[in-house]
């Protein structure tokens, strides 16, 4: 594997760990099963690249994109909350809402930053590490943003975030309200992916109406290798799991690519994902039920032995 | 400080599975007064105690709290007044928090809650270890402990500490000790008695034990299918032994109480 497909990997390992954290906070904090993610992820590279072709300084349009994300994680708690919509299906709704915003707010299928200024080029006078820059500044950007989640969850919001997540009448019956919390969760959780997006936009140069399609399963992916290394209880760790899932993730697509492990080609890559999202899910519950089901089944085929009674 | 007037509650109205679970209940609770709760299962006890927290709504009727009128106000908007224990040790605690951050929500309850750190400096850790080491359950060294790691019995007294942090108006005990062992039953009860003494505080307390419905409080009331069949206090009650109530259960429903519904002892 090439320097540059290593780089090239990383990259994209750290922009995904940003998917992840948000993941994270809706998937596991809030037990919201949210898929607006794959509409708000092509929504923070498109208001990003718009406004950086009108002139508006790369900063700004940063918040631009993260701030659009805020909105569409907004809407889908809303409709989950005030009209008691199934989770699921108000991220479907937003995620097929944004697919038409998204081409309404480019106005074309995609944008090239090509030549533009970004917060990357801004950066670039600073600090040159060669085709390493990139990922030297998105590292930055990562743990900043897992340190700010750490943060977030330990304050007094946070708690009753965590709380409503997890066990929601005893969270209400602390004085919680369960319906702003969704609204607050989502809306931080879809502010990081939307953040993503901006800067995935601005590192590969494009923003494209298409690049959404996938984003909650690499998401996913990250966030379960993370938890499979290093535990998913405390906060600190499953957020550091983040980054770790998503790095090893893209590191093992770009090797598996470049070794062209079993054929595989870069228009393969949602399959794979979902192929070891789908083993990932179903090794972890083999796990957790294996004293009950499927060990003593397993055993007592391999072993011929009837299972134990008990 | 408590009253509920003319309650009903109707679980699946309107359909063949209807229930009513509250069929005209009144109650007034003074301050400071330790009211037991006892009846067969599915008297409605339950129901009550969750239209007193919120949880479950009146069809008609009004619930007063303190002179406010809450029969509107929804259960996280009431839960400054009221503190409260569930059955089952896993529902009033967060698995996933540590017990200091269980402690520290309950510190926030009715505040309203801002970005800082929920966890205070060794000042206020102190103050949470001080509170726990009185549980005598040796909680006060797992401050960082996963609730999740802890037994029901440690569980179920945390979530006391948790309902009893802040002052409150009332205090609602759902067969708190039900799902406990019976060592661990007898130190939470007795933890609650300790609490609710020392607060003076105005409690509602179901439990399945008739024994223990007249050895709590100062007031005992029996529910049977929605209504309030018996309310003995003062001096009336402290005559009373179990067969008594037994005796009256049977004379104004004409059935016999059966032992699985509840602890005759
Ligand atoms: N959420 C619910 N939905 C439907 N029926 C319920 C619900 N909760 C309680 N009930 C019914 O209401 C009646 C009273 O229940 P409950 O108050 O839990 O009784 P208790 O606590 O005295 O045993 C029972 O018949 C029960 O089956
Ligand atoms: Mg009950």
């Amino acid at each position: 594997m090439s320097a540059l497909a290593v780089a090239g990997a990383i990259e994209a390992g750290l922009l995904f760990s940003l998917v992840a954290l948000g993941v994270y906070l809706s998937f596991r904090v809030l037990n919201f099963p949210d898929l607006t993610v794959d509409g708000s992820f092509p929504l923070g590279a498109a208001a990003t690249a718009v406004a950086i072709i009108h002139g508006v300084d790369p900063f700004l349009a940063t918040a631009i994109g993260t701030f659009a994300g805020c909105c569409a994680g907004f809407v889908s708690a809303y409709l989950n909350v005030r009209f008691r919509i199934l989770n699921l299906l108000a991220g479907i709704l937003t995620m097929v809402a944004l697919y038409s915003i998204n081409l309404r707010v480019m106005g074309r299928p995609n944008i090239s930053l090509y030549g533009e200024d970004t917060i990357f080029t801004a950066f670039e006078g600073l600090i040159d590490l060669g085709i390493w820059t990139t990922s030297a500044i998105l590292l930055v950007i990562a743990v900043v943003m897992k340190l700010l989640v750490d943060w977030f969850l330990g304050t007094q919001v946070g708690l009753a975030l965590r709380a409503s997540g997890e066990n929601p009448a005893m969270a209400r019956a602390q004085s919680v309200s369960n319906g702003r919390m969704t609204l607050v969760g989502m809306t931080v959780s879809n502010a990081l992916v939307g953040l993503a997006g901006s800067l995935f936009a601005q590192s590969q140069g494009v923003a494209d109406v298409s690049l959404g399609i996938g984003t909650i399963v690499t998401g996913l992916a990250a966030l379960i290798i993370g938890e499979t290394l290093l535990g998913s209880v405390k906060v600190f760790w499953a957020t550091l799991g983040c980054l770790i899932g998503a790095l090893l993730y893209r590191l093992f697509i770009a090797a598996a690519l470049s070794a062209g492990f079993l054929g595989i080609q870069a228009q393969d890559l949602n399959l794979v994902t979902a192929v070891v999202v789908a083993i990932a899910v179903i090794l972890s519950q083999a796990r957790r039920n294996s004293r009950f089901k499927l060990w003593p089944k397993m055993r007592s085929l391999l072993m011929d032995t009837q299972p134990q009674k008990g | 400080m408590l009253s509920i007037c003319d309650a009903f509650v109707t679980f699946n109205p309107g359909t063949p599975l209807a229930v009513p679970a509250l069929r005209g209940v009144d109650l007034d609770i003074k301050e400071g007064q330790f009211v037991t709760v006892i009846g067969t299962n599915g008297a409605g006890k339950s129901t009550l105690l969750s239209a007193v927290a919120g949880d479950v709504r009146l069809d008609k009727g009004g619930i007063y709290i303190d002179g406010h009128d809450v029969t509107n106000w929804r259960t996280e908007q009431r839960a400054s007044m009221i503190g409260r224990v569930f059955q089952e040790p896993r529902a009033g605690t967060c698995s996933g928090l540590t017990v200091e951050e269980n402690l520290a929500l309950a510190a926030s309850r009715g505040s309203n809650r801002s970005l800082r750190n929920a966890l205070g400096g060794g000042r206020q850790r102190r103050q949470l270890a001080d509170q726990l080491s009185r549980l005598d359950m040796g909680l006060e060294d797992r401050l960082g402990a996963m609730a999740g790691t802890l037994s029901g019995g440690q569980r179920q007294a945390l979530s006391l500490l948790m309902a009893t942090l802040l002052p409150m108006k009332i205090l609602i005990l759902d067969e708190h000790t039900a799902a406990l062992d019976p060592g661990a039953a007898a130190t939470v009860l007795a933890l609650s008695a300790e609490i609710t003494g020392e607060q003076k505080l105005t409690t509602l307390m179901v439990t399945h034990s008739m024994r223990n419905s007249l050895d709590y409080g100062d007031r005992t009331i029996m529910m049977n299918s929605g209504r309030i069949l018996l309310d003995v206090h003062g001096d009336k009650r402290k005559g009373y032994d179990v067969p008594d109530l037994l005796d009256l259960f049977k004379k104004t429903t004409g059935t016999e109480v059966e032992d699985d519904q509840l602890i005759l002892a």
